[in-house]
């Protein structure tokens, strides 16, 4: 079942046309790696799927029914939960408070919320953290306090941005494995990466975007060994360049997309 | 007819030191992102200042320009080294708090100095007038407009073309770039808010040849600004500038249809309407 | 065990402390509860959902006017007037608020337009003959309880009382609730609590009515216990202020903030008042904000949480 349909969306900012007639599907179970060189509009196309952002032509589908119009959190509230790129803990909230946030979009009870919650810092490895504050936390711990908070909100569909972006990759190398997990529990997931390793080894399918408009799909294998990829990826900057190369790791901190 | 056109000149010379005081209260919102709420406080003492250089030197309020500019610079920047400074990592309601504080013990210090009673700069010029056609000009007015168009735009070119002004400039479109290439922050937070604090004490001397001033001025000169820098554009530099006209003009305009206690209303009115329907002001770029 | 006591203790005092001070102090105590009740009415938008407003003199207004307009022209008592008003202001703050969230304002823009309205309403009060304008309104003093009226200063201390009980036990409710963590999740980030399903314009709308209509409640108060409307004192900025500076002293979006500040800035204006108002005219003033200044130096997080912080400390093992 197509769990998402995304159909010639395209988004523009002045003269800047971020995203240009984008279609792409996403079935129920999938892993979909989003990938593309910095600025090829990956975010915009998140912004747009998350109801952040109204495309300006082109139509969001969600299970069937269209999203265009909606806002973010009606979004949540049908099964489609979004992360940021750059993790957005509540700063001055425990690490458990921000996670009851996200479990009361299914629950009105605190004590329910709580308990939720409380499964969902287990899953993420966060249980120890609970009373720590938001601000307190190490990047990787934003990281998965962002996974924990979204998936409280109990949802179908998992929008992640960048969530590998600033990790060592022994921190890689784990968060893998708890997506994985994730997945495993029956979840859907969208992801961006910047981070090729986590790219390769979760997706199982590929869309690639460059100047705002899909280059190539297919299997990790295809995509990688695709002509127009490596182009794209060949007239980034250095950095870009050396991905294109050999799609080895690229140091995190690379924060703009 | 000629009423009318007669409030739009009136308004729109008394517009152009609103404009300047704008500019100041723009530019601390800008570098430091700190509402001055003491905004118009500062600029009675600078009149104040003027004041009493008058009454006891004999110094022209055009001259004076020059002590009260430096006198409120010094003030702003002791507000914002002695003050601000301390609690930049303070939730922003905190920050309100302070200027909340400094602009009662700033009106507060003037009433104790100067008593509650209007005081007026009467210079040998305050009444001259000339015509032009069949508009009267106010020569104090015109002078005042054309001084703080002035210094409104040696301010410009400081930020400009200077080294120091485009620091300023940098910390005011992303504090965190420019702390990181390693300017001291803290030091131009200190001469951004003295620059400002300067422009609104200079503004303050040039009103007093045409408009008596109590302790309790400050408060709407304060509201004043904020009003301005909102209808033009928070940040934006001729946002400030063509805001204080617009501000000036519509005051003028709603003294003479409205009756003069309701003269606030028409800015207040256009502030909402701006706020709501283009809040990111008339010439500011995108929020 | 230790709180209960120390709960029942307080409780104790606070009932018969009016019967045991002068009247001037019993003046004190009813200004202290009352601006608390304010701070508390304050605090579900400024602190919680952090939405400042500095426009809450206008919701004031329009709960003391109404109610003494209801009950001098149309002989409806205060006690049911009073509910109008609350109804009247939570209309006018879901109006701001409908223009002003769906724009998406914030920060210094929310700000400045509450201040604007509130402004607007004083210059409109101005030049409302039925309002009585500049001179303003005079109610008559007739001690009848339903009247909202009482003799002797004992009765509006209870009142008062009991509206920062009913205050803070609704900010206490809030606070438990599904409401209070999503306020709580607004103030710190918009765009991440819409994000995990919050509609935060809805929120902040239940927040701003609530926050208002419990504001004119406390008008009614007022009006009550001052018998004088003047739109220049009730609808001032500095009103508005007043409101404003006691919750964010004592803790912005913390239940015991309100409280807290409100006792401070009393004693810090009453020790003001006390030394330094024989002096020049203003010196009192000066002197109040030289140490409003000194406690955010000092306190920049607020009265609650840095008392809260230094108890953990001194407790080690028992993290709150």
């Amino acid at each position: 079942m197509i769990l998402l349909r995304v159909t010639g969306v395209s988004k523009a900012f002045g003269g800047l046309r971020a995203v240009r007639r984008v279609s792409f599907d996403l079935a129920e179970g999938e892993m979909l790696g989003l990938i593309g060189p910095n600025g090829a509009g990956k975010t915009t196309l998140f912004h747009l799927v998350s109801g952040f952002l109204r495309p300006d032509e082109g139509i969001v589908t969600y299970a069937g029914e269209s999203l265009v119009g909606l806002r973010p959190h009606d979004v949540c509230q049908r099964g489609m939960v979004r992360t940021f790129q750059i993790a957005r803990p509540f700063l001055r909230l425990t690490v458990l408070e921000n996670v009851v946030v996200g479990a009361l979009e299914r629950v009105a009870h605190r004590r329910e919320a709580v308990a939720i919650a409380e499964e969902m810092l287990e899953l993420t490895g966060l249980a120890d953290r609970a009373g720590s504050m938001g601000h307190s936390l190490t990047l990787p711990d934003r990281k998965r306090l962002e996974l924990a908070r979204a998936l409280a909100t109990r949802p179908r569909v998992l929008l992640l941005d960048e969530v590998m972006a600033g990790l060592n990759p022994t921190e890689t190398g784990r968060l893998i494995d708890l997506i994985r997990a994730i997945h495993g529990r029956g979840i859907t997931i969208l992801l961006i990466e910047h981070v090729m390793k986590a790219v390769m080894a979760l997706s199982q399918r590929i869309l690639v975007l460059n100047y705002g408009e899909v280059i190539a799909q297919g299997s990790p294998e295809e995509v990688v060994r695709d002509p127009k990829v490596i182009e794209a990826y060949l007239g980034e900057d250095s950095a870009g360049a050396e991905a294109g190369a050999d799609f080895g790791i690229i140091s995190g901190g690379q924060c703009c997309g | 007819m000629a009423l009318y056109v007669q409030a739009i000149v009136n308004g729109f010379l008394v517009g152009g030191v609103y404009s300047l005081m704008a500019l100041g209260l723009s530019l601390i919102f800008g570098v430091m992102r700190v509402i001055n709420f003491a905004h118009g406080d500062m600029m009675v003492w600078g009149m104040y200042l003027s004041y009493w250089l008058f009454v006891t030197a004999g110094v022209d309020p055009y001259l004076s320009i020059l002590v009260t500019g430096s006198a409120i610079f010094l003030l702003g920047a002791a507000v914002q080294k002695g003050l601000v400074n301390r609690i930049l990592d303070a939730p922003h309601e905190m920050q309100i708090l302070l200027m909340l504080g400094v602009a009662l013990v700033l009106e507060n210090l003037a009433l104790m100095v100067w008593g509650p009673d209007p005081r007026r700069v009467s210079t040998t010029y305050a009444l001259s007038t000339f015509w032009l056609g069949p508009i009267v000009f106010d020569l104090p007015k015109v002078a005042t407009f054309g001084l703080a168009l002035a210094l409104a735009l040696g301010l410009y070119l400081f930020l400009k073309k200077t080294d120091l002004g485009r620091m300023i400039r940098a910390a005011s479109d992303n504090q965190i770039g420019a702390l990181l290439v390693g300017t001291d922050i803290l030091k131009v937070f200190t001469l951004a808010f003295g620059i400002g604090a300067a422009c609104v004490g200079a503004a303050g001397s040039l009103m007093t040849p045409f408009l008596p001033f109590s302790p309790s001025t400050g408060l709407f000169f304060t509201i004043t600004s904020f009003n301005i820098v909102i209808i033009g554009g928070m940040g934006s530099f001729l946002g400030a500038f063509v805001g204080g006209l617009l501000v000036g003009v519509s005051e003028s305009l709603g003294a003479v249809i409205l009756v003069p206690s309701l003269k606030e209303i028409v800015s207040f009115i256009l502030l909402v309407l701006i706020l709501l329907f283009r809040p990111q002001g008339l010439l500011g770029g995108s929020r | 065990m230790l709180r209960l006591g120390l709960g029942t203790a307080a409780a104790v005092a606070l009932l018969v402390l009016p019967f045991w001070v002068p009247s001037a102090w019993q003046n004190l105590l009813i200004t202290t509860f009352y601006y608390a009740y304010l701070g508390q009415a304050w605090n579900i938008l400024g602190g919680y959902a952090g939405q400042l407003s500095l426009g809450h003199a206008a919701f004031f207004a329009i709960g003391a006017y109404t109610s003494a307009i209801l009950a001098t022209q149309y002989a409806i008592s205060p006690w049911l007037g009073m509910f109008a008003g609350a109804a009247l202001a939570a209309i006018l703050s879901l109006g701001i608020g409908y223009l002003g969230f769906r724009f998406g304002l914030r920060g210094f823009y929310f700000i400045l337009l509450t201040l604007a309205v509130a402004e607007i309403c004083r210059l409109i009060a101005l030049h409302l003959p039925l309002l009585g304008g500049y001179t303003g309104l005079f109610i008559n003093y007739t001690p009848n309880p339903w009247q909202f009226q009482f003799q002797g200063k004992i009765p509006y201390y209870f009142i008062a009382l009991g509206f920062l009980a009913a205050g803070s036990g609704i900010v206490w409710l809030i606070q438990r609730s599904k409401l209070g963590a999503y306020l709580v999740a607004i103030r710190e980030d918009e765009d991440a609590s819409e994000a995990l399903g919050v509609d935060t314009f809805r929120y902040k709308m239940i927040a701003y009515a609530l926050s208002a209509s419990l504001t004119a409640l406390g008008g009614t108060f007022y009006a009550y216990y001052q018998y004088y409307l003047q739109p220049n004192t009730v609808l001032h900025i500095n009103h508005s202020v007043d409101i404003m500076i006691r919750p964010i002293v004592g803790g912005a979006g913390t239940i015991l903030g309100p409280v807290l500040g409100s006792f401070l800035l009393e004693l810090l204006g009453e020790f003001s008042r006390t030394y330094f108002a024989g002096g020049m005219a203003g010196l009192s003033v000066v002197i109040y904000g030289v140490l409003l200044i000194i406690v955010v130096l000092f306190l920049p997080r607020g009265v609650y949480p840095t008392l809260a912080h230094l108890m953990r400390r001194r407790r080690p093992g028992r993290a709150a």
